[in-house]
């Protein structure tokens, strides 16, 4: 077992490494670089463009010299924990994206609790209570809960927080605690904000895990073991926790490597929509002003959080199901 | 009286309808005595059991009648399950502990993620009182008794890690856990090996002496019923159609479904020629199908119509990854050598995984072979098989077509009938549409079926029917042999009397050359002239049918030919014979025919086309005697 995560923690590395040439290439597509968008910029503000500074940031930053070169250099700088220095910003990227890469786990973290409180119960009852009422009226708001786009939901909630409650549930803390250090108060008031985007970003993910919860456990209900269990005489609670439950989990420790970057990357907008003071915002700013450093910093760090996903959920297979466990070191 | 059933009837709820599924269903066990309900697949009997355990799907209901259940550890207090709701706490004690089950397919019947110790000890705990040390104690030794080698692993063991024999022996001990007073036993060894059937028939027996439960035995094989029964009760659509003690319904059977059903099974002591008599008998008709045919010139008819040469195929096994690469070799065919005349039907034989559908698949250019040659003879123009390619293997393709064994999974259910049968004759662009329609029509009248079918799918029709669809689908391009990997083992024994005849007159009509692999020796006598034994990726024995069954050399064969339950009274198993193991391990088969790898081994011939393998020093008239 230390042996297999060994082994999958080196296959990392060069994952990684593809993906960040990837990353780079991508984001050094469109044509020019941030400097150039910079001076058009002025120029249409009819700003005079100081010549000498610019050739001077293009050296100090590189922008001049080949491609392969400043990618060494960015990869170099990102192994030594320097990702880099935000034009937007003019500041190093850690200092930019600081706290919001906190603020960003934390409200995942916190959804993909949301969605597993929420849905194992609704999808346990669901498959247990096949085409009863009960299933049709769940399916019903599942369905409508994965067909609504989260930043509508966004939309809608504002709309109507703003008109029945007066108040503006945007952001992630009350106004006085912005910029200021962390203290009881400031924690206790982002959680009082949290729950309104835990569940717009949720919500869809909610009603995916319980149609997918509902027809993994349907699936598991049919098969001649469960009525082996019966024949033992089991009582139905503990015979569906026991064995069809048990087995249905597989598919959901599979998708905790998804779930990680959808909800997220899902988070984005709805955190530009909602204003929340997320990487979400940050992210498309730095992407739409070609702030390559950052932008860059984001998505690798979207990549790490998915090779880690999958390899926690991959563990945790292999912890759960003996099949993946010993079925590879069978043939020896 | 231990279990009694009275009139019971059950329906099945299909979109809001019922369904009768079981009418007016009487019989009873005493205790210590076995009965086998017997019947073809939707008889009624798996529900009749169901219902007995108080197990039956959700949309099924029993609708009348009585499950009388008399308890002699309680006294002799009587139950009517039928009245008892099925997941009540007084059922739930029942279930499990004074009556219970084994399935028909030991993997899916067990959890895949639980260990055989935590599943079978389940049982105990929910219904004694055992401490948790006394439960594994008591799981060990239940272990132990059903026949596994070292039952303290084997507490510790998932299924998956255990052959089929070994996972059903676990299913036994599961089942046998609490000491019940009736085992319902569901076609306990129709997924078996015929020697690994032998093997738990002869265990089921002897815990059954022992402990002194009954057993209610359902099969669809008339072979297990005869060294098995004391009562024997046959269900047909439903209903009870003869019951009676097994001496009685064996030699005079009244009711005409259970005589056809006699008549169905394939036996050894068939005369020459002798027919079997399906339940539901097809007419063959044939077009011009075939018959155009050029005929076989004399000189062609010299050379075998397929040789097979010194074929060796083995797999590595992988293990670890790229880091840590570990391979092993497995021969799945090894030095396979055979020839196969025109016209004649050549049998392979063989239990799962000796290799004969690798061979089969190598052969048909599906699978490529380490070593070997392979020579096709194509009417006096030989070819080797192994050098075609592209336009070549493309046009010997037609020559030779594949019946497969599972009839459900061999069509695709998006295509209807006249797609599937048209198909080849699409890729082989034989014919313009008009004359493709025709082909299809003639090729469904000439397995039985009616014309006007061919714009259904594969759902509508029964697994017989499905493998009479894939016979058409083979002739369709009109071969000269057909290999035909046990088209009839997923077949109820009813069909599989119809098939067989379908085959064996379609051979005789059309010229046809058979390979026909199965693991059914009784079906393989039926409709072969030549057999090879295989075992372990070898050839053990080949020989002409007669002499292989009247004269078996090799320790191999007469195992697997002692180990057949034979339909007759007067020819019951020797379970005094069976052993556990030995039979299919080639270093423990006796000398000469031991293979430990360093004895060279010969393929002998004793005469008459007979031969077997042996040390190759070994003189071949000291084997026969």
């Amino acid at each position: 077992m230390l042996a297999y995560i060994l082994r999958r923690l080196l296959g990392m590395i060069p994952t990684l490494l593809v993906i960040s040439m990837l990353v780079f290439v991508i984001i050094q597509l469109p044509p020019g670089d941030y400097l150039e968008s910079y001076i058009a910029e002025l120029e249409s503000q009819g700003e005079s463009v100081d010549e000498q500074k610019i050739a001077f940031l293009r050296e100090e930053y590189g922008l001049d010299r080949p491609l392969y070169e400043q990618y060494l250099a960015w990869l170099g700088g990102m192994l030594q924990g320097d990702f880099g220095y935000s034009f937007e910003y003019s500041l190093p990227v850690t200092e930019v994206v600081g706290d919001r890469l906190f603020l960003t786990v934390l409200i995942s973290v916190v959804t993909i609790l949301f969605t597993w409180v929420i849905a194992f119960p609704i999808g346990i009852y669901s498959a247990t209570h096949q085409y009863s009422w009960g299933d049709y009226g769940l399916s019903f708001l599942g369905f409508i809960g994965l067909a609504t786009p989260n930043f509508l939901l966004a939309l809608v909630m504002l709309y109507f927080a703003n008109v029945y409650f007066g108040t503006s549930i945007g952001g992630l803390m009350a106004a006085e605690y912005i910029d200021a250090p962390w203290s009881m108060d400031k924690m206790i008031s982002v959680l009082e904000h949290l729950w309104i985007p835990v569940v717009v970003i949720g919500t869809s993910g909610t009603a995916g895990m319980i149609r997918r919860l509902r027809a993994n456990l349907l699936d598991e209900l049919q098969k001649q073991y469960v009525v082996t269990g019966r024949a033992k005489g089991l009582p139905p609670g503990k015979l569906l926790i026991k064995y069809p439950l048990r087995v249905s989990l597989n598919f959901f420790i599979a998708d905790i490597g998804n779930l990680l970057p959808t909800v997220i990357s899902g988070a984005e907008i709805v955190a530009v929509v909602m204003s929340l003071p997320t990487t979400g915002p940050i992210l498309l700013a730095a992407l739409q002003s070609q702030d390559m450093y950052l932008a860059g910093s984001f998505l690798m760090f979207l990549a790490v959080l998915t090779v880690f996903g999958v390899l926690v959920s991959d563990i945790a297979l292999a912890i759960l199901d003996p099949r993946i466990r010993l079925q590879g070191d069978m043939d020896k | 009286m231990l279990l009694s059933i009275e009139n019971l009837a059950v329906d099945f709820r299909l979109h809001g309808n019922p369904v009768p599924a079981v009418r007016d269903v009487s019989f009873s066990v005493c205790p210590g005595e076995t009965v086998a309900l017997v019947g073809e697949s939707g008889s009624g009997k798996s529900v009749t059991a169901q219902a007995v355990m108080g197990i039956l799907p959700r949309a099924a209901e029993i609708t009348a009648g009585q499950i009388l259940y008399t308890d002699p550890s309680e006294h002799g207090k009587t139950v009517d399950i039928a009245a008892l709701e099925p997941e009540s706490e007084s059922m739930r004690q029942i279930r499990g502990s004074s009556i219970s089950i084994i399935f028909q397919e030991p993997m899916t019947s067990l959890s895949p993620v639980h260990t055989i110790g935590d599943q079978i000890s389940e049982a105990l705990f929910l219904h004694r009182d055992a401490s948790f040390k006394e439960g594994i104690k008591l799981t060990e030794e239940m272990l132990r008794h059903v026949g596994f080698p070292d039952p303290v692993r084997a507490l510790r063991m998932y299924p998956f890690e255990l052959s089929g024999g070994l996972r059903q022996r676990a299913m036994i001990a599961m089942a046998m856990i609490c000491h019940p007073t009736l085992l319902i036993a569901d076609e306990p060894t129709t997924a078996l090996d015929v020697t690994i059937q032998a093997r738990i028939l002869k265990l089921i027996r002897e815990l059954q002496n022992e402990l002194g439960m009954a057993l209610l035995l359902i099969t669809h094989d008339l072979g297990v019923v005869a060294n098995m029964a004391d009562e024997v009760v046959v269900m047909y659509h439903g209903k009870i159609v003869e019951s009676g003690p097994l001496k009685t319904l064996f030699n005079q059977p009244e009711h005409p479904y259970l005589k056809a059903l006699m008549n169905a099974v394939p036996r050894f002591d068939m005369a020459e020629g002798e027919r079997l008599v399906p339940v539901r008998e097809i007419e063959l008709v044939t077009g011009t199908i075939g018959l155009d045919k050029k005929p076989w010139s004399k000189e062609s008819r010299q050379l075998p119509h397929l040789r097979v040469e010194d074929l060796s195929k083995s797999y590595s096994l992988r293990s670890g990854n790229w880091l840590s690469a570990k391979s092993s070799q497995m021969l799945a065919v090894d030095n396979v050598s055979f020839e196969v005349q025109q016209g004649e039907c050549f049998g392979l034989v063989g239990e799962s995984g000796c290799g004969k559908t690798t061979l089969s698949k190598i052969i048909m250019r599906a699978v490529k072979p380490d070593t070997g040659k392979i020579e096709y003879n194509n009417r006096g123009q030989l070819i080797d098989v192994r050098a075609l390619n592209g336009e070549e293997l493309m046009a010997f393709r037609q020559k030779m077509q594949f019946i497969f064994q599972d009839p459900f999974s061999a069509l695709s259910p998006r295509m209807t009938i006249f797609d599937i049968l048209r198909e080849p004759l699409i890729v082989h662009k034989t014919g313009d549409q008009q004359v493709q329609r025709e082909t299809t029509t003639e090729l469904m009248r000439m397995v039985g079926l009616d014309p006007r079918f061919l714009n259904r799918y594969p759902h509508s029709f029964s697994g017989g029917q499905r493998q009479r669809i894939g016979i058409a689908r083979a002739l369709a391009l009109r071969p000269d042999l057909l290999i035909c990997d046990e088209p009839v083992s997923a077949l109820d024994v009813s069909i599989q009397a119809q098939v067989l005849n379908l085959l064996k007159d379609l051979q005789q009509e059309l010229g046809l050359t058979y390979i026909f692999i199965s693991h059914n020796l009784a079906v393989i006598n039926y409709i072969a002239d030549r057999i090879a034994v295989m075992c372990c990726g070898r050839i053990v024995e080949m020989a002409p049918r007669e002499i292989l069954f009247a004269n078996p050399i090799h320790p191999y064969t007469r195992a697997l030919l002692s180990a057949v339950p034979h339909p007759e009274l007067n020819q019951p198993l020797d379970f005094d014979a069976i052993t556990d193991g030995a039979a299919s391990e080639p270093s423990l088969w006796s000398a000469p025919f031991t293979i430990d790898g360093n004895t060279p081994m010969a393929f002998l011939s004793l005469g008459d086309g007979h031969f077997v393998r042996a040390a190759a020093n070994c003189n071949a008239s000291d084997l026969a005697a």
